[in-house]
């Protein structure tokens, strides 16, 4: 009950933040003018359509996350609103999960309604509706919700500006983690292998949400593989959560 | 009467600058609150009042010490819900009109619907923002912000109320409308910890205080007990006389056209210089004893600490 306050109090602050919509604007031009490309590209033009949407959506849902994400507690602290919170029946581990929630639900509704014009604008082009693309669309927004987490956990200890770029810095790292593969085949040192296996483990591998390509070519994917990223995706998060949380509950709010 | 609020043995210390450097705040703070009273905390800026505070409610964890709230530990959950707090500068969620603000707070107490829609225009009538409802707190003056603070920190009926410089950023009609509200919740029979600065307001309404200086409770008592009742000087303002005709009697303070204000220390010499006044045809304008104040006090724990 508590935690569905703070969250649907979080939800209210991010619906009414200038930066949601100035990203929802681009995320809508981006899908639109993926039709626009489609036009000027030589080959499967659909498939253009697809590829720039997925990508638009994936890439205005990562910075919505960050950039509203990395502002959530921070300014909570800043702005001293949370000291009236916090001395509330509340515990800290409520507020943090509400605000999570809160930014979950928003990045939720923003997701449906960038889809929907996705949709939209495959249909005008092949008069079916592919509701196979919501599959990928639902790992990219298990991706969002890992971000969330992320950026609350930097969002704890520190800037909205350094938090940004922890949190995107996660997000690239997250995706070229497979260059850890070919850094253990190329390195001898025993020490150094076992570091960089310890980083592998500890680092996301974000790429186990690009489902893009599969859904995009109709590839066959195999449910397993599905059901193996989605709870990679649900571990992970609560990992982030459980740390932001005990990084929370000794802080100080001075 | 029993004991609210019991702090035994405080400390805290802050690390401060890039190479942490410590600074003890809080050095064994000790004092209790007893049911039904007005407490004042006072100190100068910088003394750590706010600092208790923040150890009392659990935003800052203290290093030392304990602090218990009805007989619970401050941090507990049962031990909160009886307890209303007005930050110093408050300031909310600007993006919320102040009545969603006060229900969302209701909703953090599980207040039912009926019970909301009765208390939330009650408080803004009680904190004269009941025009206020639907405004933004983004378009709140700093007055206006004390005002829902206090309407939050009451949302749940409260036993003991935590109040953080309240008349602070208040103009004289908004605190004492402040003050005559803070004397409401004492006869509706609850205990106010009220953390302040301006003694006036302190003296006005606190049964008892504590007086804070350099992270050390220096005095703690009833008003009553802390000042003296005695006498400590008579200003006379009279017109009619010269200083020179008043040599040995009493000690001249000011000359303003042709009055002039005397300090006179011996009652005895009061009624010799009345009847001086009478003698020479002059006028007597006013005769104030000055009995020992707050401020007096105030200034010489400063002093001390």
């Amino acid at each position: 009950m508590k935690i569905k306050a703070i969250a649907l109090n979080t939800f209210k602050e991010a619906i009414r933040d200038r930066v949601l919509y100035l990203l929802f604007f681009f995320a809508a031009v981006a899908v639109i003018f993926s039709r626009l490309l489609a036009i000027l590209t030589v080959g499967d033009r659909v498939k253009i359509i697809k590829d720039v949407g997925l990508a638009s959506i994936n890439l205005f849902g990562v910075l919505m996350a960050v950039l509203i994400g990395t502002g959530l507690v921070y300014k909570e602290i800043d702005k001293k609103t949370i000291y009236a919170l916090i001395s509330k029946p509340i515990h800290r581990h409520e507020f943090l999960v509400g605000k999570f929630f809160g930014l979950v639900l928003t990045l939720f509704v923003m997701t449906t309604l960038m889809s929907l014009i996705f949709l939209i604008i495959v249909f005008l082009h092949t008069f079916k509706i592919e509701l196979n693309l919501l599959l990928a669309i639902l790992f990219i927004f298990i991706e969002l919700v890992l971000l969330t987490a992320v950026a609350i956990l930097f969002s704890c200890f520190s800037t909205p500006i350094l938090s940004s770029l922890f949190s995107l810095s996660f997000y690239l790292i997250g995706h070229f983690s497979w260059g850890f593969q070919t850094l253990l085949q190329r390195t001898k040192s025993a020490a150094l292998r076992l570091f960089i296996q310890a980083l592998s483990i500890v680092l996301p591998d974000l790429e186990s949400f690009n489902f893009k390509t599969e859904v995009v070519h109709g590839l066959t994917v195999l449910p397993r593989f599905y059901l193996f990223s989605a709870l990679y995706g649900i571990v992970y998060t609560l990992f982030i959560l459980m740390l932001a949380i005990l990084i929370f509950k000794k802080r100080d709010f001075v | 009467m029993s004991t609210v609020l019991r702090i035994t043995n405080l400390y805290k210390t802050f690390k401060m600058g890039f190479i942490p450097k410590k600074r003890e705040v809080l050095k064994g703070i000790s004092f209790s609150v007893e049911a039904g009273e007005i407490f004042g905390y006072l100190g100068p800026n910088g003394a750590g009042k706010t600092t208790t505070l923040k150890c009392v409610l659990g935003l800052i964890f203290p290093d030392q010490g304990l602090v218990e709230i009805f007989g619970h530990p401050h941090l507990s959950l049962r031990a909160k819900e009886r307890v209303g707090y007005l930050p110093e500068h408050p300031y909310f969620y600007d993006y919320l009109t102040a009545a969603e603000f006060l229900d969302f707070c209701a909703g953090l107490f599980h207040l039912k619907k009926a019970i909301k829609e009765e208390k939330i225009p009650r408080l803004l009538r009680l904190v004269g923002l009941e025009r206020a409802a639907n405004l933004q707190l983004r378009k709140f003056s700093r007055g206006m912000l004390q005002r829902i603070g206090l309407a939050q920190a009451l949302i749940n009926d409260p036993e003991l109320v935590f109040l953080d410089e309240p008349l602070g950023g208040l103009d004289p009609i908004g605190r004492k409308e402040l003050r005559d509200v803070i004397l409401q919740l004492k006869d509706a029979g609850k205990t106010i910890f009220l953390c302040s600065h301006i003694l006036q307001d302190i003296e006005m309404i606190c049964d008892r205080v504590a007086i804070l200086v350099g992270g050390r409770v220096l005095s703690e008592g009833k008003l009553g007990d802390l000042i003296s009742e005695k006498i400590l000087y008579t200003e006379v303002t009279l017109s009619g006389l010269a200083f020179s005709d008043l040599t040995g009697l009493a000690q001249p303070v000011s000359f303003h056209r042709d009055r002039i204000m005397v300090k006179v220390f011996d009652e005895e010499k009061v009624d010799r210089l009345v009847d001086l006044v009478h003698d020479k045809k002059g006028r007597i304008h006013s005769l104030v004893p000055r009995t020992e104040t707050l401020e007096d006090l105030f200034v010489e724990m400063v002093k001390q600490g």
